[in-house]
């Protein structure tokens, strides 16, 4: 590594919301040429710092250097004229406008003449050859895929001459293959001198592709280590200060099934990837996991089953019955329970009370009302047995879920479910973004609820949590479903190959 | 800058803050005021008193108030459900043209043609509505656009029926409509007091409007609608027919404050019904927080400004606008001093 | 035929540009207001004061131009205010634009009694006079009806070129496209997300207000209440009609011009007297629903319209 130049140091980071302490006295370097990974669980203050990095927050104290220069606080734009460059988790993209223009977008005078495109694309041009990222640079960036976008989002950093990159969760969107193919990328741009820091909670490509890592933990550093002088337990112990422990329950016994999908195709909506010939069945008393990238049709897969979407062609059948008429109602009726992906959009209102949420799904029968009159007696007293019942913690049943922590709000939606008796749960990502105390707790209620002869739907990203918990796995690519594969049946990489399109029967 | 809520607002911001918008208009008016040459102090004395001075005044103010309760309570029922209703004129209108329809022409004794007029006007008003708000629930097409432009049609509408089939005969060439029988008008509340029942009706309705908000499933699918569409449809909530029975709801609603100036007050149809009542039914809705009790107390507070503007510039040299522009005024402050109640400013 | 009688007379191509014209300022300053994710409804008040601002000042005894700088500077003010409230503060769109409508008509009505107390019937200016264009105008036909407008309507079609040219050949365009689609894209090349939108609704602002002062300083000479009369909301029409983009924002004006022009003249004929004069009235407001209905599933609405940006949330 040679001469280890210093590119850039923090130092004393400290930055609070109200009583919430985000950063605490966080610093470290970054030497020229070296790939940092900086890990930490979702809450770790990884957001925060890079924000402040950025200039979009300003820190309470502490100081920022690049390359020996001081960075004026919270001014945007500072840390890029320095030459660092950021890729967002959330892709910082216009979808109306071409790559190119995203590419320019900022790098001249606001209030000068031309963009001056001939250059420019010749230039993005030859740092797509350089860097291997492929992409047409006059394609409007909304028919781009996910992998495409993310090129896209490297080439701006790139072409604004960043000597220093940093990557947000950068594989959480990406197939292996594709994964594989941007750290090629990232070995290239280390070999030209840059430095990067790679944000991730994924233990393995951490370790496959930093130099060093440093572990966040409630906002403060918790340790530093040489990648090539630790192991994957130990960097996870770091993360949630003891090992984590993925539990192992028994097998379920499986019933009969009490959902079916029979060849069923929904269309693609926008973006979003639809069902084509999907055939599932979900039996009593097991758990099934979905594997998958995001974004290959398991949003349409979770829409379905909780009634938001109906098929388009094959079959859908509830307690052996073919379903005709199928909405989120009729859904609920049937005795599906949902655990949405998307807790604050979907699944809860913000300015509703703990009450109000908890007869959501329920308001419109008895015992919450009758004949269109609501029963709020009732319905406190619901909200209040689900608090005491699931543990959450709140100040009470008036209080607004707005003020709740994403553990608690997911406690009340989970009770909000099991509560009503389901046959089927679908549990879209329910631990996403979870403390570790909150995380176990989602998992043993489906656990329980399994074993109470429910059916359950488990999707995550999480291959490991899949692994665990699931009696039986498929994974989404594309919009298909692969066959069952009994729990233990498939090593991780055997189903990151099924999870990047192989095996499936019209593989194209 | 930037937004960061505030946990916990205490008395001092939640009270403090809506105070000092209410100041801040008044301020403003005070310079307007002065704009005119006038003394601030004595032109708000004037506006005050001219608002609820005597009796006559006080009384002035709540017939005043009664169509703003009306529109009030339409625009909050609405926009509660983020369905943007700015047609309360024309809904208004079309309350107004089927009172005077059911009230000339059906020869209906008293006790029959007053409520007859009355659900008439409801259906009217509320079906000026179901329109674009089919049109926003079924093509997607925004209801802001398409309900403003309705306003201008049914003006049209009832100034080609004025001038044509509707006519007043003895009109002296007027564009106005007969007026609708002695025994089919609003009754005074109490005899002698210039106060008609569509005041009471306004009270009535309000209370109502409040009950079907916190106690039946309707309301509670009103609001789920209003704040987060995406969940309520997640939870089982059928948003489209829930926006069609708010439209419904809320242009009855307006169109009851036609049938309440004409059957109460007018007798007749004209041109000039309403001053823009369905406009400043918005200003009512947003300063009442779109809360349906506190409707009244705002139409009462911007019918008190109207009319204590209008008796003070007969006394003085200053223009009745200065009410338009203090309602104007007082949301635009408001509104800020309603976020800040819950957000505070910081640095960086 | 009547209506080709009138189609083929030069006098009603002239109108509808002339009709067109204020339309096109107000309809142009709409879309870079959305352009940049603001909707502005305050567009109908801000052309009301716009055309008392340019007429009273040109009564007071500014010159022509002045007035039309005077009225632009109002309307870029009530577009500050409208966008203070919206942009850093993030407030409702459509209860601010309404508020903004209310406020700026009511000033105009209040400035208009002070300032002429006494008079029954508004004073005249002497307004932008018809400029022929050398040459062009003496073509026959085609001269007398698109080249002998006043200054204010080639100015019309003028901004129309200059604010396509902004929005898709320069950086300024680039940065205003994108705040309006994903302001995040923005901020994250550094540059400022609240400076670009409040500038966006200050000169979309001023245009509404020119627009407003076409009526007063081009078309009609006077300043009269309620003469705006629904044209803004009307623009907010055409800039969905367009979708979203100038070119096709003028195709829409021209086109409603033509057919308020058309209207105009049918009044005029045989047929025309027998049909209540609102009839043709109504016209202009329900070509104006059925544009939006039209449209309504085809525009690519800009993604973040609507949506305050609160700076490092994403």
């Amino acid at each position: 590594m040679g001469a280890r130049e210093v590119v850039l140091r923090l130092e004393g980071i400290t930055k609070r919301f109200g009583k919430l302490t985000a950063n605490d006295d966080i610093g470290f370097a970054l030497h020229r040429g070296e790939v940092l990974a900086l890990l930490g669980e979702n809450g770790a203050g990884k957001t925060t710092l890079m924000n402040i990095l950025f200039g979009h927050y300003t820190a309470d104290s502490g100081t920022v250097e690049v390359f020996g220069q001081p960075l004026p606080p919270g001014a945007p734009g500072a840390a890029l004229a320095a030459g660092v460059g950021m890729v967002h988790q959330h892709f910082t993209l216009a979808g109306n406008m071409t790559v190119l223009e995203n590419i320019l977008l900022g790098t001249r005078p606001l209030f000068g003449m031309g963009l001056g495109r001939g250059a420019a694309r010749a230039r993005v041009e030859q740092l797509s050859r350089d860097f291997g990222l492929a992409v047409h640079p006059d394609a409007k960036v909304k028919t781009l895929s996910v992998g495409e976008r993310q090129r896209v989002e490297i080439l701006k950093a790139l072409y604004r001459d960043a000597r220093i990159l940093i990557l947000d969760e950068p594989t959480a969107v990406l197939t292996p293959q594709e994964s594989d193919a941007l750290f090629e990328t990232l070995k290239k741009a280390v070999a030209q001198g840059l430095s990067i820091i790679f944000i991730s909670h994924k233990l393995h490509e951490v370790t496959a592709v930093s130099d060093r890592v440093i572990v966040l933990r409630h906002g403060r550093v918790v340790g530093e280590v040489a990648t090539d002088q630790t192991d994957r337990h130990r960097i996870a112990e770091m993360m949630v200060g003891a090992e984590v422990a993925l539990p192992h329950p028994p097998l379920g016994r499986a019933g009969t099934a009490l959902m079916e999908l029979r060849d069923v195709s929904t269309p693609p909506e926008g973006n979003r990837t639809g069902l084509r010939r999907v055939t599932l069945s979900l039996k009593a008393g097991q758990i099934t996991g979905l594997a998958g990238v995001s974004g290959n049709g398991q949003g349409a897969l979770a829409d379905l089953v909780s009634g938001l979407i109906a098929p388009d062609s094959g079959e859908l059948r509830v307690a052996g019955q073919t379903v005709a008429r199928w909405s989120p109602r009729a859904a609920l009726a049937a005795g599906v329970g949902r655990i949405p992906e998307d807790r604050h959009a979907t699944g809860s209102i913000a300015d509703f009370t703990l009450t109000e949420n908890a007869v959501l799904e329920g308001y419109a029968r008895p015992p919450f009302s009758r004949a269109g009159w609501m029963d709020w007696t009732r319905a406190r007293a619901h909200a209040e047995d689900i608090i005491e019942k699931y543990d959450v913690r709140c100040p009470g049943p008036e209080a607004r879920i707005r003020l709740l922590s994403g553990g608690n709000m997911q406690k009340l939606i989970l009770g909000r479910a099991l509560e009503a008796g389901p046959k089927i749960i679908l549990a879209n990502q329910p631990v996403r973004g979870l403390d570790i105390g909150a995380l176990t707790y989602v998992q043993e209620c489906l656990i329980a609820a399994r074993d109470a002869g429910a059916a359950v739907l488990l999707i995550s990203e999480d291959l490991d949590e899949i692994r665990a918990l699931s009696d039986v796995i498929h994974v989404m690519s594309e919009g298909r479903l692969s066959p069952e594969f009994p729990r233990g049946s498939k090593t991780p990489a055997e189903l990151g190959q099924w999870m990047a399109g192989q095996g499936f029967a019209d593989a194209a | 800058m930037r937004l960061e809520p505030v946990a916990a607002p205490g008395l001092a911001r939640t009270l403090g803050l809506p105070a000092l918008a209410i100041a801040a208009t008044v301020v403003v008016a005070s310079a307007l005021a002065m704009l005119a040459g006038a003394n601030p102090f004595a032109t708000l004395g004037l506006i005050v008193k001219g608002a609820a001075g005597s009796k006559f005044a006080a009384l002035e103010t709540l017939n005043r108030a009664t169509p703003l309760i009306f529109t009030g309570l339409a625009v909050a029922v609405a926009f509660r459900a983020k369905l943007w209703n700015i047609g309360a004129e024309a809904q208004l209108y079309a309350g107004a043209l089927m009172t005077v329809l059911i009230g000339t022409q059906m020869g209906l004794p008293g006790p029959v043609a007053i409520p007859a007029m009355a659900i008439a006007a409801v259906l009217a008003g509320a079906l000026v509505l179901l329109g674009p708000v089919l049109l926003k629930v079924r093509l997607g097409v925004d209801e802001v656009v398409t309900t403003l432009l309705f306003n201008f049609i049914m003006l049209l509408f009832i100034s080609m029926l004025l001038e044509g089939p509707l006519k007043d005969p003895m009109g002296m060439g007027w564009p106005k409509s007969e007026a609708i029988p002695r025994d089919a008008r609003l009754p005074r509340i109490v005899d002698g007091l210039r106060l008609h029942w569509g005041f009471g009706l306004a009270l009535i309705s309000a209370v109502v409007v409040w009950v079907i908000q916190v106690k039946t499933t309707l309301g509670y699918e009103i609001r789920a609608v209003g704040q987060n569409p995406q969940a309520a449809r997640f939870a089982g909530i059928p948003v489209g027919r829930v926006m069609v029975k708010t439209a419904l709801l809320s242009g009855g609603l307006a169109a009851l404050a036609g049938f309440s100036e004409v059957a109460g007050l007018k007798g007749n149809l004209t041109l000039d019904l309403s001053p823009g009542f369905g406009y400043t039914g918005i200003v009512v809705a947003m300063l009442a927080l779109l809360h349906p009790l506190g409707v009244v107390v705002s139409a009462l507070f911007v019918a008190g400004i109207f009319v204590g503007a209008d008796s003070m510039s007969r006394a003085a040299e200053v223009p009745t606008y200065i009410a338009d522009i203090s309602v104007a005024t007082a949301l635009l402050f408001m509104v800020l001093a309603i976020l800040l109640t819950r957000f505070r400013v910081v640095r960086g | 035929m009547e209506i080709f009688d009138i189609l083929v007379s030069a006098s009603f191509w002239a109108a509808v540009l002339r009709i067109a014209s204020p339309l096109i300022f107000a309809t142009m300053g709409e879309l870079i207001c959305e352009r940049a994710g603001v909707l502005n409804l305050g567009i109908e008040g801000i052309m009301v004061f716009g055309a008392f601002a340019g007429w009273m000042a040109v009564y007071a005894g500014l010159g022509l131009w002045p007035g039309v700088l005077v009225a632009f500077a109002s309307g870029a003010l009530f577009g500050l205010a409208h966008a203070t409230l919206t942009v850093p503060f993030g407030l409702s769109q459509h209860v601010v634009g309404l508020g903004v409508t209310l406020l700026a008509t009511s000033s105009a009505y209040y400035a208009y009694r002070l300032a002429l107390p006494e008079v029954t019937s508004p004073p005249r200016i002497e307004p932008f006079q018809p400029l022929d264009i050398p040459v062009l105008s003496d073509i026959p036909f085609l001269g007398e009806a698109l080249f002998s407008q006043t200054a204010l309507t080639y100015l019309a079609f003028a901004t129309v070129l200059i604010v396509a040219l902004v929005l898709y050949r320069t950086p300024l365009g680039l940065a205003l496209r994108a705040a309006g689609e994903n302001p995040s894209a923005v901020e994250a090349q550094g540059l400022s997300v609240t400076a670009i939108r409040m500038g966006a609704v200050m000169v979309g602002s001023g245009m509404m207000a020119v627009g407003g002062a076409f009526l007063t300083m081009s078309a009609f000479s006077s300043f009269f209440f309620e003469m705006v009369n629904g044209r803004g909301w009307i623009c907010i029409a055409l800039v969905v009609f367009g979708a979203w983009m100038p070119g096709k924002a003028l195709l829409g004006a021209l086109l409603f011009a033509g057919f308020d022009a058309l209207q105009i003249r049918m009044q005029q004929t045989p047929l025309g007297a027998d049909i209540p004069y609102q009839v043709f009235l109504m016209v202009p407001y329900v070509l104006s629903i059925l544009a939006l209905v039209a449209m309504s599933r085809r525009a690519e609405v800009p993604a973040a319209l609507m949506v305050p940006y609160n700076r490092g949330e994403r």
